[in-house]
């Protein structure tokens, strides 16, 4: 395409299925301790 | 639902529900702002008016383009998730963090400190003691169900008030790795002042992450972090932090600062550290009363949101520079990233994360010990305010009004509960000054992005 360049490829109705095993970090865990920061985790399946 | 905005040069159009981020050009950006409204000949004509040096068959094209990406489910996509976060919601408890109160007690005197000092809403001041850390790793895992990776976080205070407990804490829980299948994750957040060869030494073997509490420039630090009798801090544990963050070859740290009214130039924190050789850094905005002098209010706005622009645009010019470092509010996952049902649902806290106090008393989260309406149970007995736990269970994004239209609500899910609670009493709400200044971390969190994406097409 000429006019967009789209940056990501995965899609996150994808998730639907494959998501929800809990697996993954608990987000104040990391450094935040007073906001909550979700979009930066990585999911454990994609290690 | 899109939303599109301009920042450093980029225009960015993000599809909320499929997560899908574009960067297009002037033409599309101002087309998609109208696409749903208009007719494709409504639309053309609007567009010959507002960009008359452009050829018809170019917005025919860019037309084409922009229903391929809805016909790809890249663009204007419905948001189908709220029927799966009622079966969300309804599964089994599971407990799979702990952030342990190690020391209600603290070396330093920090004004903002939503901890008092340790003593948490009036709490005594106590250490915990290893016989209540063990059972708390035992709490955890009987309460983990199949989940095998488990966080502890050591907290405070100062948990280096009290650090042998911590080394028999991880001793003690490595033995349950063996036994349990399990696999335990240590953090440890510290001010550094008791800092030695031998903390460090246990740290980098044990502790998946350290956060190193640091607020920038000495006096931005100094004013806010003293020590009780008012000497500042700044001296005594910047060499610690420096030494401690090259042991760790730069990584799985943070050195994490808190911005506030007093410097709303955050920027120049952030690159004082920078600067120093830190790489991973992370400087938030204080969460305090209104009232006080120093918390941020919402005529400072337009400052703060200038700083993070300032912030970013520096982090583009040093991408894959010997100077680059990495903003904790800023980090963003677009090619992967947390599942929707992360995403709806926030941190855990009440549920999923649950703080321990030195005594073993459960709290939904480190941000609500001490405020005994907020009392869930305790180690010993588990989990004995059941509706409490219901409540931060059903607590998500479609519980919430204010996030139901919101750009950002599959980034923050919803925003904390405590800040929620502590600006309007009720933890399905949303504090409106956090959300705009996360609000705008996304925003520049996706233009980095972008830029990254273009100055690596460009190598």
């Amino acid at each position: 395409m000429k006019h967009v360049k789209t940056l990501n490829t995965k899609k996150l109705c994808n998730t639907v299925k494959t998501g929800g095993c809990g697996e993954c970090q608990t987000s104040c865990q990391s450094a935040c301790k007073t906001s909550c920061t979700v979009g930066n985790q990585t999911c454990e399946h994609d290690k | 639902m899109i939303h599109q905005y301009k920042n450093n040069g980029y225009n960015i159009v993000m599809d909320v529900n499929s997560g899908a981020i574009h960067v297009v050009d002037d033409l599309m950006y101002d087309m998609i702002g109208q696409f749903e409204s208009l007719s494709k000949e409504e639309l053309i004509q609007a567009m010959q008016e507002k960009h008359p040096e452009i050829a018809v068959d170019v917005m025919e094209e860019a037309y084409g383009e922009i229903q391929e990406l809805k016909d790809q489910n890249a663009l204007f996509v419905e948001d189908v998730y709220e029927p799966y976060i009622d079966e969300f919601t309804n599964r089994p408890n599971v407990v799979k963090a702990l952030c342990l109160h190690i020391a209600h007690d603290c070396n330093l005197s920090c004004e903002y400190c939503f901890a008092d000092e340790g003593t948490y809403n009036g709490m005594p001041k106590e250490l915990m003691s290893l016989e209540v850390g063990k059972k708390a790793l035992d709490f955890l895992v009987e309460n983990s169900g199949n989940r095998r990776n488990l966080e502890v976080d050591f907290f405070g205070g100062e948990p280096l008030l009290n650090w042998e407990v911590v080394k028999g804490i991880v001793n003690y829980g490595r033995e349950l790795e063996k036994t349990h299948d399990k696999k335990f994750r240590f953090t440890l957040t510290t001010n550094g002042v008791r800092l030695n060869d031998e903390i460090m030494e246990f740290a980098n073997k044990e502790m998946g992450n350290v956060v190193l509490s640091i607020d920038g420039r000495p006096e931005v630090h100094n004013r806010m972090r003293p020590f009780p009798n008012g000497a500042a801090s700044y001296d005594i544990v910047m060499p610690k932090f420096q030494k401690f963050a090259e042991s760790r070859n730069q990584t799985n740290y943070y050195v994490r600062g808190t911005f506030t009214r007093n410097n709303k130039d955050f920027a120049k924190d952030v690159i004082h550290l920078a600067d120093l050789g830190f790489k991973e850094i992370s400087v938030e905005p204080v969460v305090t009363d209104p009232k006080e002098p120093y918390a941020l209010q919402e005529e400072d706005l337009p400052e703060l949101f200038a700083e993070y622009d300032e912030l970013a645009a520096e982090m583009v010019k040093r991408y894959k520079k010997d100077n680059e470092f990495n903003f904790f509010h800023f980090m963003i996952d677009l090619a992967g990233g947390p599942c929707v049902y992360k995403r709806l649902s926030g941190c855990g806290s009440g549920t999923e994360y649950l703080a321990v106090t030195p005594t073993g008393d459960l709290y939904p989260c480190h941000q609500f010990v001490g405020k005994k309406d907020f009392l869930m149970g305790n180690i010993y007995e588990g989990v004995k305010n059941n509706e409490l736990r219901e409540e931060f269970k059903k607590c998500n994004v479609y519980s919430k009004d204010k996030c139901k239209n919101c750009f950002a609500r599959f980034y923050c899910s919803g925003g904390c509960a405590a800040n929620s609670y502590n600006a309007h009493g009720n933890i399905n709400d949303a504090y409106d000054l956090g959300c705009e200044l996360q609000k705008k971390r996304i925003e520049c969190a996706i233009m980095i992005k972008a830029a990254e994406a273009e100055l690596d097409a460009e190598e």
